[in-house]
């Protein structure tokens, strides 16, 4: 297995040394050469504009499988307190733009204990199909009954592609399904598409802590399986339409997990919706103390907004936990985003930069939020904020 | 008792940088270092072997080079390391590194003579790929439970207690028999800095312990390239797609324009 270079095509134009993560390709007598540390990624092949790389796999071949037996898209919902977590709506939007490109049935999945009275709702979300596995112990999340009841529906019904939201206990069941069923797995994406001619999902994902992005595809095997980043997506409009409910009861013996849940501790104060806020003003370090947050309190009152903050807030115990945003706390996209005092790391700007428009206040103005924001405003915040503040009111009590 | 830490070798992510002119990465001085959260991993094998009698294994997958971060394993205390590397190993995605791991674990404990309990410590994500899905996968090769996103564990002779976060302000707590494997968070404890005596030793040769596709018997469809089932198929740079106006003026200006935009764009 290696990475071949044509010599004759190879036209020395260094775009495969440029598409290289890991700084493996060089040129030597303005021919591409690969050097040992390369990983076999396969990123140079798709960078080459003269189709002179190629990975050469060696005569292994292993089990080819019959692809066109895999049909239809389907959205696992998790939940808690028995609350559906709203990434299993917003993958149905997804889910049902690429099911009708491909032209199959989209299913909601949902193991749980007390839903029956809610799949009337959750029926207006678009789907064609609720696939509901119903068991008392299935109340909680157990990870090795997860990955069983979904293991064997899906070998009995062959979805093609497998939508999973990108939270804890998402990244906890699906790689252990993947495993199971062979498949392939891509994490935390943050695009879904289909490729027109293959048909397969192009999934597009961060690495390198959001700095670089990746396409990944899972071309020989099936189902085609992804988490996807909560926030991503907009839940879909509710539609009439006709759903088919198919409730599967399913007996587990006494002790099927292996594991015990000993208890839950909650330490919400009261639940911040980051997530769906329409409004969001978000404060970082250049806020300068906890109580100087009371600033952007006032801001976010008038518009009715919620309160975010960059990881440095939350570390700094200047915000709680739950109101980080970025890639190890929250992803939102609100129609308006105000950063004040936030440098714009790329770690903070993968969560917010969906948001449909941002205004970045900072006194800086060489810093980076000033390249993702619509508006900025250099300045500092605290004489900013108080006039922003006094305007806004005018404008309301005009209205 | 053992008690297997994996570790991965990555590019110092703070160092992967993108020249905003050219939007390609800048790779000077991109230096290759253990991954930050497996720290924490190895930190908290080290903090269960001073409690109670546990031999510490470290392991890695990698290219030979890998073989500093498993000297940097061996200085902070760790008793064995062992670097799986062979070219065949290369191009693997999650499901071919889970593979391999699991067979080098497996061969381990077959030749250690008694039998012995395990548990497996993982970090919950590298900082290239963080794709965190070598833990569970690893756990499923090896039949084993699973408890990921660890903040807490309580380690007895045959079984852990755990904290495990899944929520920013939900924790629950689950207990599981022994063998079993753990993924644990970044900043949950402080990982040690390696001694005089742990660095001379640690450099002392013949301690790496190498494995490679042979001597683990692997099955060569399920490792490397052949063993994956994902592909990249492109590697882009993120767009800025900000209209990018400055608001000119005094504050008052400013604040001005700024609802006026957005009167306009009716968001207000
Ligand atoms: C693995 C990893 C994951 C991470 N995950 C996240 C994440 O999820 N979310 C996140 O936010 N970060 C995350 N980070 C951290 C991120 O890299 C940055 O460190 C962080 O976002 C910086 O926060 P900040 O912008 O508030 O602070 P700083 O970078 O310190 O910026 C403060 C800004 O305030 C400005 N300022 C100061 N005073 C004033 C004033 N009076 N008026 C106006 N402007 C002022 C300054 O000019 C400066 O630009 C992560 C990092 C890593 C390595
Ligand atoms: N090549 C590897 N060798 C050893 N351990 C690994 C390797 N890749 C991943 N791991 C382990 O799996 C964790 C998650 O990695 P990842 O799934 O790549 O995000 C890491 O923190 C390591 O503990």
């Amino acid at each position: 297995m290696s990475i071949k270079i044509d010599h004759e095509l190879c036209t020395g134009c260094a775009s495969c040394v440029e598409s290289c993560m890991y700084g493996a390709i060089e040129l030597n007598n303005n021919i591409a050469k690969v050097l040992p540390n390369c990983t076999l990624c396969g990123a140079c092949i798709e960078a080459c504009p003269e189709e002179a790389i190629s990975l050469e796999r060696g005569d292994i071949k292993t089990k080819k499988i019959d692809i066109s037996q895999y049909k239809g898209v389907w959205v696992i919902a998790e939940h808690y307190k028995n609350k559906i977590h709203n990434v299993a709506f917003q993958l149905l939007r997804k889910g049902r733009e690429l099911a009708d490109l491909l032209q199959v049935n989209l299913t909601l999945v949902i193991l749980g204990a007390n839903f029956d009275d809610k799949l009337e709702e959750f029926s207006q979300y678009g789907m064609d199909e609720i696939l509901y596995v119903r068991a008392p112990i299935l109340k909680d999340y157990y990870s090795d009954l997860y990955v069983k009841v979904i293991s064997e529906l899906v070998v009995q019904n062959n979805p093609e592609i497998i939508l999973i939201g990108a939270t804890p206990t998402g990244r906890d069941f699906a790689p252990r399904i993947a495993k199971r069923l062979n498949a392939g797995l891509t994490a935390d994406c943050t695009g879904l598409e289909i490729n027109p001619e293959t048909k397969n999902l192009l999934q597009t994902r961060p690495t390198y802590g959001g700095n670089i992005l990746a396409t990944i595809q899972t071309p020989s095997s099936r189902p085609q399986m992804a988490t996807v980043r909560p926030g991503i997506f907009k839940i879909p409009e509710k539609v009439q339409k006709d759903v088919k409910i198919r409730t599967i009861e399913y007996q587990f013996k006494e002790k099927d997990s292996v594991t015990k849940i000993v208890k839950v501790i909650s330490k919400t104060k009261n639940t911040v919706n980051l997530e769906d806020a329409k409004y969001i003003v978000a404060g970082g370090r250049g806020v300068g103390s906890k109580e100087n947050f009371k600033l952007l309190k006032d801001l976010a009152n008038v518009l009715g907004a919620e309160l975010g903050g960059s990881r440095i807030t939350i570390e700094l115990n200047w915000l709680d936990p739950d109101r980080q945003i970025g890639q190890t706390g929250k992803t939102v996209n609100p129609k308006l985003y105000i950063a004040c005092g936030i440098s714009g790391a790329i770690q903070h700007i993968v969560g917010m930069q969906n948001s449909d428009i941002i205004v970045a206040i900072n006194k800086d103005p060489n810093a980076p939020i000033f390249h993702w924001a619509h508006y900025g405003i250099i300045g500092d915040l605290n004489e900013i904020i108080p006039i922003l503040i006094q305007e806004f009111k005018k404008l309301k009590s005009e209205e | 008792m053992k008690i297997f830490v994996c570790t991965k070798q990555v590019p110092g992510i703070s160092e992967v940088k993108i020249d905003p002119k050219t939007n390609t990465l800048i790779r000077e001085g991109v230096e290759s270092i253990l991954n930050p959260n497996d720290r924490n991993a190895l930190e908290m094998a080290l903090v269960l072997k001073e409690e109670q009698k546990a031999e510490v294994i470290a392991l890695t997958m990698g290219p030979p080079q890998a073989e500093e971060i498993l000297r940097e394993a061996l200085a902070m205390g760790v008793d064995k390391v062992v670097l799986l590397s062979d070219r065949a190993f290369a191009g693997a995605d999650t499901l071919a590194t889970s593979y391999t791991l699991a067979l080098a674990i497996k061969k381990i404990l077959k030749e250690s003579d008694s039998e012995e309990n395990y548990l497996i410590i993982c970090g919950s994500q590298a900082v290239d790929g963080d794709t965190g899905q070598v833990p569970p996968e690893l756990a499923e090769e090896l039949g084993i439970p699973q408890i990921t996103y660890v903040q807490k564990l309580e380690l007895s002779e045959d079984k852990i207690v755990v904290e495990r976060k899944f929520r920013a302000t939900e924790i629950v707590v689950i207990e599981t028999k022994l063998p079993a494997l753990i993924s644990v968070l970044t900043d949950i404890n402080k990982p040690r800095f390696p001694t005089m005596m742990g660095i001379m030793k640690a450099y002392e040769n013949s301690n790496v312990i190498y494995f490679d596709s042979k001597n683990l018997n692997a099955d060569i469809s399920k490792i490397g390239l052949n063993g994956s089932m994902t592909e990249v198929k492109k590697i882009f740079f993120p767009e800025r797609n900000g209209k990018r106006i400055i608001l000119e003026g005094s504050p008052e200006e400013v604040v001005k324009k700024l609802c006026h935009h957005l009167q306009e764009d009716k968001i207000l």
